[in-house]
């Protein structure tokens, strides 16, 4: 590891620091509980004792609820705040939200453990009760207060809209906030009758939309201290190359540039701008050792996963007898499937910001998995990971992109710190920032995968026999979550979605290889979701159309023991307009209706969707979206979640390849990675299932099922049966 | 030294800050306008739309010496228009952003739209937005609530 430091640009001068650090590889630590269907479960998350990790009621009458989980858009500082502002019955107005800091002690995801993150659309879910509690308790504490100051008994007050009333006399929370906070915290807690509800299930206003409205809100991007300097990395032009050497003297005459550090996966510049450090990393000379990267293309890739696909893998799941009952179905139907490398592509590109003490480390980060990185921050900087303090910002942006087991950027920032500091240089913030380039270029991306899917009829046009193969890279292999996440060698994201078909099928076996590859890979919103729903939801429907049945009627025959399902295939092809005939399209113009259904963290949600077809083109014209996500908290926030979940998914659909050549990726920016554009957002409409179950997540159960729709209605359209994404009709 | 006038406030650029340098940066690293975003550096994604002169640029491919000395800069900070006002607030009734990061963006190009046409058309909405990304899919939220504010501008 060696840093140089630029002592007079245009002069050449370096003070020269060898500095050993060792390289970080994982986050070093052991997740012990992974309840990933913790909600389906019935698990229920102890009560918090103390409501002040969670609240704090403030003189001037605010209420801050304090957030454990990342907003990245989701709008989870609206929902967590919406059920603690509900039990507390305080004034939505009132009520203000920040983030937590890393406390794994306090604020630890309750499906994860001991550790602290966001991912899975987990946060409502695993807060609920959480929350509810910790509102209740504080309103119970705040009557306790009044009680004792108008000497009235407790059950004589009542508390609305942010007021506390009772024998006659009124007190905002504010009034109240000493004197409730000497309150003991009340063991017996009694939480509100669901139909009393007045915020949950109604229409608050987000949390965030002025700020993020009028550019005051803060992103790791924003952050500003004192002193600061920006870092640049130039990063290995293939995965697994590694830094062989580089030339300091090359970018001494680049104005701003302050430092050359050699971190874990290639070279930063270290400048007092961000311009000044690109054109540092522009101008820096350097060789690559290829020797241990990664050589070969996507095609290669491929070709490999169709060879496995050909040999049986690891037992996923296994009913009945798939083989003999497929050798005597009266017809089979065959498919395969390929799906390319995804980059998460947020808006915001990566970055992070850590200032490294002698004694301390404080991070800024849109951090979606707090426990892990700081302790990845701790190991990289050599202190512990109680003295990592992490201040929460917005992240521009994840979908699961900053939830990496791995690390990578969290580590790079800290690597660049500890190398100043191995230099003498403590208490300088280093800003890293990645251009839309080294986001796009730098990996951890959703898995290509390659699956083959066979089928049996009998005469009836029942389905007998399923046989579902997956091939594609572990997500978890090698990290934190692979003790919990990897049974019997099966990788439940790699799965999930195929390994949990609900339909009615008495022989199914659904298989996976997990071949090792060396592309880095990552969750990408709705994880497994991504490619099984797509895969057994198209198939499906050339089932139905095999046995000569309706999509929706051959579905519901086969969803009988699962009314969720069912309630949202049911509720989508009603307000679609399923059993009427679809608008003619204008003239050279084929129209089409496609549905499907999938469940992903516990929610259900079912898509119709109407394409217009003009020879090769296409454009998605209307979809209708059912979602059943248990107890609807915020409605609003699940619609808008539902949207964007299925732009996200389009823009999948339509154009997502990642793809890598020699070695190298291919993709660097909007151009050659196209997402949605505005011309291109289909009209969306959302319903929401009445439910009295508990609310489960909706940040990512909207993605998976707009493809398969989306295909089923081009199949309709044209009869043609799309199995490669991204879809194209050419 | 060249002169520019950023949110009507008077900026003066020291000789030594090279003439590459995209206005995106000087805005966020030299003057803490961070309210403009960089999303792409190519001009692809329209996060770090400003004015100059009163029309939409892309900041992130504006550099320095293209500017006239005197130009005028108007970012997200300093939108107080009546058409920037009424987006926000149009912005704000129909909880239009989720993430966020690409909405300071969004907003300039729905008041620049505005500004030029006060009662637009679905195509014009198309054409006035389309260069502008949002990886959440805001997009619906989006056209909406510019018919919203255009609604509110009467």
């Amino acid at each position: 590891m060696r840093t140089e430091r630029i002592v007079n640009a245009g002069r050449r001068g370096f003070l020269k620091a060898s500095a050993a650090i060792s390289v970080v590889a994982g986050s070093g630590f052991t997740l012990g509980l992974w309840v990933r269907d913790a909600a389906a479960q019935g698990a229920s998350p102890a009560a918090a004792v103390d409501p002040s990790a969670f609240v704090r009621i403030g003189r001037d009458n605010t209420v801050t609820v304090i957030a454990k989980h990342l907003e990245m858009g989701q709008g989870t500082y609206t929902g967590l705040a919406t059920i603690v502002a509900e039990e507390l019955d305080a004034s939505w107005d009132q009520v203000k939200v920040e983030g937590a800091p890393a406390d794994a002690t306090r604020y630890n995801n309750l499906f994860w453990g001991p550790a602290q993150g966001t991912g899975g659309s987990t946060a409502i879910a695993n807060s609920w009760e959480q929350l509810r509690n910790v509102g209740a308790a504080a309103r119970a504490m705040l009557v306790a207060a009044a009680a004792k100051q108008w000497n009235v008994p407790a059950a004589s007050i009542s508390v609305k809209n942010g007021v506390v009333s009772g024998g006659g006399k009124k007190a905002t929370f504010g009034e109240l906030a000493d004197a409730a906070a000497a309150q003991p915290v009340p063991t017996d807690i009694k939480l509100k009758n669901p139909k009393d509800f007045v915020l949950i299930g109604k229409h608050v206003p987000r949390k965030d939309s002025r700020a993020k409205s009028n550019g005051t809100a803060q992103f790791t991007a924003d952050v500003r201290l004192p002193g600061m300097l920006t870092a640049v990395v130039a990063h290995p032009p293939k995965f697994g190359a590694r830094v062989k050497d580089f030339d300091s003297n090359s970018v001494a005459d680049v104005p701003g540039v302050r430092y050359v550090v050699e971190v874990p996966n290639g070279v930063a510049i270290v400048a007092t701008s961000f311009w000044a450090a690109k054109k540092g990393r522009d101008a820096l000379k350097m060789e690559w050792d290829e020797g241990t990267a990664i050589k070969f293309s996507s095609s290669d890739i491929l070709a490999e996963y169709k060879s496995l696909a050909g040999k049986p893998g690891i037992v996923a799941r296994n009913d009945g007898d798939a083989a003999a009952a497929m050798t005597g179905a009266a017809k089979t139907l065959e498919a395969a499937y390929e799906f390319p490398y995804l980059a998460h592509a947020a808006m915001e590109p990566m970055d992070c910001v850590v200032k490294l003490g002698k004694e301390t480390c404080e991070v800024w980060n849109g951090e979606q998995f707090q426990t892990g990185d700081q302790f990845a921050v701790a190991q990289t900087v050599g202190l512990k990971p109680e003295q990592v303090k992490l201040n929460m910002l917005f992240a521009g942006g994840s979908f699961g992109r900053r939830a990496n087991p791995a690390g990578d950027y969290v580590i790079e920032a800290a690597s660049i710190a500890k190398a100043l500091a191995r230099a003498g240089n403590y208490d300088v913030p280093i800003k890293l920032v990645w251009t839309r380039e080294d986001d796009m270029k730098a990996g951890f991306y959703r898995p290509a995968y390659y699956h083959t899917l066979k089928a049996g009829l009998d005469a009836t046009g029942k389905v007998v026999a399923w046989q579902h193969r997956i091939v594609g890279q572990s997500i978890v292999a090698g990290t934190a979550f692979e003790g919990e996440m990897v049974k019997n060698g099966v990788d439940a994201t790699s799965v999930e979605g195929a390994s949990t078909l609900p339909y009615a099928i008495p022989n199914l076996a659904v298989d996976l290889h997990s071949p090792k590859v060396g592309v880095p890979v990552l969750w990408w919103r709705s994880v497994g979701s991504t490619h099984t729903a797509y895969s057994t939801e198209t198939f499906v429907d050339e089932l139905a159309q095999a046995a000569g049945k309706d999509p929706v009627e051959f579905r519901r025959a086969l969803l009988a023991r699962h009314p969720r399902h069912l309630g949202v295939l049911e509720l989508a092809a009603k307000e679609a307009g399923w059993t009427k005939p679809l608008a003619a399209g204008k003239a050279g113009e084929k129209r089409g209706r496609g549905i499907a259904v999938h469940e992903s963290f516990n929610t259900f949600v079912a898509q119709v969707v109407e394409v217009a077809v003009r020879g090769k083109e296409f454009t998605v014209d209307r979809v209708v979206c059912a979602v059943d996500c248990g107890i609807a908290v915020n409605p609003d926030v699940i619609r808008a979640q539902m949207e964007g979940g299925i732009g996200f998914g389009l823009s999948a659909a339509l154009y997502g390849k990642i793809t890598l050549a020699n070695g190298a990726i291919e993709q660097s920016n909007f151009h050659d990675y196209p997402m949605l554009r505005f011309t291109e957002m289909p009209r969306i409409e959302v319903h929401i299932v009445p439910s009295a179950e508990k609310p489960t997540g909706v940040g990512e159960p909207g993605t998976p099922v707009i493809a398969p729709a989306l295909a089923n209605a081009l199949a309709a359209a044209t009869g043609k049966r799309l199995r490669n994404l991204p879809l194209t009709l050419a | 030294m060249p002169t520019l006038f950023v949110n009507k406030e008077r900026v003066d650029i020291s000789a030594n800050v090279p003439g590459d340098t995209p206005l995106l940066w000087i805005l966020r690293d030299s003057l803490g306008l961070t309210g403009t975003k960089y999303g792409c550096g190519m001009a692809l994604c329209g996060a770090c739309t400003v004015y100059v002169e009163g029309q939409p640029v892309r900041a992130c491919q504006t550099p320095l010496s293209s500017l006239k000395t005197g130009a005028e800069i108007t970012t997200i900070e300093g939108l107080t228009t009546k058409e920037g006002i009424a987006v926000r607030a149009a912005w704000e009734k129909l909880d239009v952003p989720q993430c966020g990061y690409c909405q300071s963006g969004q907003v300039m190009a729905a008041a620049a739209l505005l500004a030029r046409k006060k009662k637009p058309t679905d195509a014009d909405i198309d054409a006035a937005m389309n260069g502008n990304l949002c990886r959440c899919a805001t997009y619906q939220r989006i056209r909406a609530a510019i018919k919203e504010a255009s609604k509110t501008l009467g």
